[in-house]
């Protein structure tokens, strides 16, 4: 597939042209000026005509940079191939080798990988003497394990790919396997890394012949320049800088390439459609303000390549104290994101805006104030669906219970304590005392989204928001939360916002549901009153929940993708 | 689902004796791959070190004295016999003992590395926060790409280059601080500065990445929802969860600071291990070489294992994720 160039793939191919033609004809345009002695002109400063100098003999240095293109260039790819070569050879043989073998061969690679290069390339220069060959051998030998571990954990990953195991399965011999299946499907991504790593080839060769450990006099590349060059900085100081820009602006090129090369692909896909949002139109608060109000809600985010991608698309909903309101739709219907906006939680690449979003009376489209943010930080409770990542792994239960009293109420430590305890035993944990103190992956997954609602009981709620509670729990752990959610509700009086996909869950749970699909309401309706629903959607959604009386002999309805058709009988 | 293990202290244990075993294999490894070194070079080292010149019962007084005459086994356990007691050889140049050249070498280099260490830790957290608190917030974002850049730039520029390009601007330039020599604070900031800002660049950056990831996780949004003001927030919630991978990558700058010393003392002429082991090569004094390359990998791997009993202090869920 044709793709097209980016502006810097452009440039850095313009770039790497000039380099090449200075490798092919640089020493042809420019030899004469790099090696002919000039008594008259030598040591010269920086000038018009020779712009970095001249060096003891009087040879232009501007000349010998673009001469020594070839040798640095030269040098640089031949200890790349030393690497790759070697890398590949290395990885391959560790990843077929057998089990015991295997693991001895990673441990030494590893060994070798925690050297920095420098180590290695001078522990492999001692051997091979202070040479252009010697340190073309040592800078690819350094590099080789970079290369080995790339080859083996790309090897390890493919190798675990089903058609891998088919080859294996059919009496493929591993290095068989090893060549025929798993080399072929590592080759772009160790194309992207021979590029960048040729940069640090380049700059590991300058540092060689810099150290004078690699190319010898009276042969040059730019590590020597610089090296001659630093040596009499104080008379020329260009001397030093003029091979120095040679190597970072090639370094920078190779670099560069491998970035170009790992952006196939992700681009040239269609740009999505962009709906346009309407203005906001703020309206003031009602006196009693209800729990939740919102009107007119959409929400779009901004994708990578800048365009805006709309989710929510103008929902209205209305939550009164002490409802328990379930929000219902399949993955990508704006639920959560309905829901995170009424929190005031969306992230920075979200774009709110709504005639009315109002949580308590207070607008949660403008940043909060003090006042405000007290009551958020009090009133509001959160539960996500993946009690996995929602608690912070670093901190203790207890800590993240206290937090919010300590802040907005200025609770003491002991009261909050103790507060904690008291909430984490309303929600049956047990041994709330020993509990607080732990970290949250001492909890198990039940437990953690217990101490969740908990948390949130911590304040004075009015609005307890549950983003698929129970999606990531088993079905006997599903009942241990909505029954500790419902004691919640109980104790405290607040609103319940429960976001599922589990019409079953919502219906058994909730006052009223709400159905939402492809970012709109499609319907709302009384919890008990499920079986009115006259939108295809929600009858739909109600005939996949099997009872008793399915004839399970028979497959379930299955329901289409949200799609334009549906959506258009909303609006009608 | 994770359960209590039934004792806290004991994977934590079980990871530092496991990484305390894997430097000991290494130590080994590194023991038996620089006693090597001499034999795996090819032709003649003794001869190579002499020169062509060198009269041949100069080159076989050295063999002898060098122990290279002996059967390999043997050259082996005198070197490690050696080892133990300190005694790692005379320089063939300068017929002094390799442990006294050290003993003298070695502080200096020392100084620079964990100077520079301190340099680039300090400063890339505070950098690495802010950049990347703004960035999330989408404010700033012009200074965001400029600050981004900057320390692109700085990671790809080699540390040899960085001190020529210190020297020629405040040495040569502005004439403020000594272009070479050691002695005095003055002569230390050059070299620490080219030492550091690669560093800094990089932790800095992964710092910024880390931050970044952080802030996106479901435990800052819960976070978030307490409405807790900033500092609890980025030092409380956020830091912690920072630490694994900014340790681990101050373990690969650490290693990387012990080898930059070798360039950087080379570039402004300090008396330290880099610039000898340098020497000692060109010189093709094995003995030297050997004790120094032994020296270098010895402090990688202290560098390494450091790392890791700080991770298995810092971060008991590192040990307990290995497990």
């Amino acid at each position: 597939m044709a793709r097209k160039l980016t502006p810097q793939g452009i440039a850095v191919l313009l770039g790497l042209l000039v380099v090449a033609l200075a490798v092919v004809f640089g020493d042809a345009l420019f030899g004469e000026a790099a090696t002919a002695r000039n008594i008259a002109e030598r040591q010269e400063p920086a000038s018009l005509a020779h712009p970095f100098g001249t060096d003891d003999l009087g040879r232009d240095l501007l000349a010998r940079v673009v001469v020594a293109t070839r040798l640095s260039v030269l040098l640089t790819l031949g200890a790349t191939g030393i690497s790759v070569a070697g890398g590949v050879l290395l990885g391959v043989l560790a990843a077929v080798l057998p089990a015991a073998a295997r693991r001895v061969a990673a441990a030494f690679i590893d060994l070798l990988l925690s050297f920095p290069w420098l180590l290695l390339a001078l522990f492999f220069s001692v051997i091979w003497g202070a040479t252009a060959s010697g340190a073309m051998l040592a800078v690819g030998f350094a590099g080789v394990p970079v290369f080995a571990r790339l080859v083996n954990t790309l090897a390890a990953s493919v190798a675990n790919a089903e058609y891998v195991h088919v080859a294996r399965m059919l009496g493929s011999s591993p290095l068989r396997t090893a060549v025929r299946h798993v080399l072929p499907n590592i080759v772009p991504p160790l194309v992207v890394n021979t590029a960048t790593h040729a940069s640090v080839t380049l700059l590991s060769f300058a540092a060689l012949s810099f150290l004078g450990l690699g190319v010898q006099a009276p042969e040059y590349d730019w590590g020597r320049l610089l090296n001659e060059g630093a040596q009499r900085i104080y008379l020329d100081p260009m001397a030093a800088i003029g091979p120095g820009i040679a190597i970072v602006l090639t370094g920078v090129l190779f670099a560069l390439l491998g970035e170009v090369l790992s952006e196939r692909g992700g681009r040239g896909q269609a740009v999505r459609a962009v709906r346009a949002t309407t203005a906001p139109k703020p309206v003031p608060a009602a006196a009693d303000a209800p729990v939740v109000d919102v009107a007119a809600l959409r929400v779009a985010f901004r994708t990578a390549d800048g365009s805006l991608v709309e989710r929510v698309h103008g929902v209205d909903l209305h939550v009164g104290d002490g409802e328990v309101v379930g929000i219902v739709g399949e993955s990508g219907s704006g639920k959560s994101v309905t829901a995170m906006a009424i929190a005031g939680l969306l992230g920075p690449d979200a774009l709110v805006t709504s005639e009315r979003l109002h949580f308590s009376g207070i607008d949660m489209t403008r940043p909060p104030g003090p006042a405000e943010r007290r009551t958020l930080g009090l009133e509001q409770a959160m539960i996500f669906q993946d009690p996995q990542s929602s608690l912070n792994p670093a901190l203790s239960v207890g800590l993240q219970l206290r937090e919010a009293s300590e802040t907005h109420a200025g609770t003491s430590r002991q009261d909050a304590a103790r507060r904690a305890v008291e909430k984490l035993r309303l929600v049956r944990i047990p041994e709330p005392e020993r509990r607080v103190r732990q970290l949250p992956h001492e909890f198990s997954g039940g437990m953690r989204q217990r101490a969740m609602i908990a948390m949130g009981l911590m304040g004075s709620p009015r609005l307890i928001v549950a983003d698929e509670p129970t999606t990531a729990l088993d079905v006997t752990v599903q009942r241990q939360v909505l029954r500790a959610l419902r004691d919640a509700q109980r104790a405290t009086g607040a609103a319940i916002l429960l976001i599922s996909h589990d019409i079953a869950l919502v219906s058994g749970f909730c006052d009223r549901v709400v159905v939402m699909r492809g970012g709109v309401v499609v319907e709302e309706l009384a919890a008990d009153r499920l079986h009115e629903a006259r939108h295809p959607y929600t009858r739909g959604l109600i005939a996949c929940v099997p009872d008793l009386t399915t004839d399970r002999a028979r497959p379930l309805p299955v329901l289409e993708a949200a799609d334009e058709e549906l959506l258009e009988g909303v609006k009608a | 689902m994770t359960v209590a293990p039934p004792h806290p202290g004991s994977p934590r244990t079980a990871f530092v004796l496991r990484r305390l075993a894997r430097a000991v294999v290494s130590l080994a490894v590194v023991l038996v791959a620089t006693f090597f070194l001499v034999q795996l070079v090819p032709g003649d080292p003794v001869r190579a070190a002499l020169g062509p010149t060198a009269p041949p019962e100069t080159v076989e007084a050295l063999r002898v004295q060098l122990g290279l005459d002996l059967p390999l086994g043997e050259q082996f356990t005198r070197y490690v016999g050696g080892l133990v007691t300190g005694d790692l050889g005379v320089s063939v140049t300068s017929q002094r003992p390799v442990a006294t050249v050290l003993a003298e070498r070695l502080p200096t280099t020392l100084l620079l590395a964990v100077l520079a260490f301190v340099v680039a830790a300090v400063g890339a957290f505070p950098i690495g926060v802010a950049t990347a608190v703004s960035a999330y917030g989408g404010r700033r974002r012009t200074i965001d790409l400029a600050v981004s850049g900057l320390l692109g730039v700085l990671v790809a520029v080699p540390n040899f280059l960085l001190a020529v390009l210190l020297i020629a601007v405040f040495s040569v330039g502005l004439g403020a601080l000594p272009p070479a020599g050691w002695g005095g604070p003055a002569n230390a900031v050059l070299p620490v500065v080219a030492l550091a800002v690669g560093p800094l660049a990089y932790l800095a950056r992964i710092v910024h990445v880390e931050m970044l990831r952080v802030l996106a996780t479901p435990y800052v949004t819960t976070a978030r929802s307490k409405r807790l003001p900033p500092r609890l927030l980025y030092v409380r919630h956020a830091l912690p969860n920072i630490v694994t991978a900014s340790l681990t990558a101050g373990g690969v700058v650490l290693t990387g600071l012990v080898a930059g010393t070798v360039l950087v003392e080379t570039v402004f002429v300090i008396p330290g291990i880099g610039s000898t082991i340098v020497s000692s090569i060109a010189e093709r004094d094995y003995p030297l070489v050997q004790g120094l390359v032994l020296v270098y990998a010895a402090l990688v791997l202290a560098a390494n294992l450091l790392i890791d009993l700080a991770l298995a202090v810092l971060d008991p869920r590192s040990a307990i994720a290995e497990a």
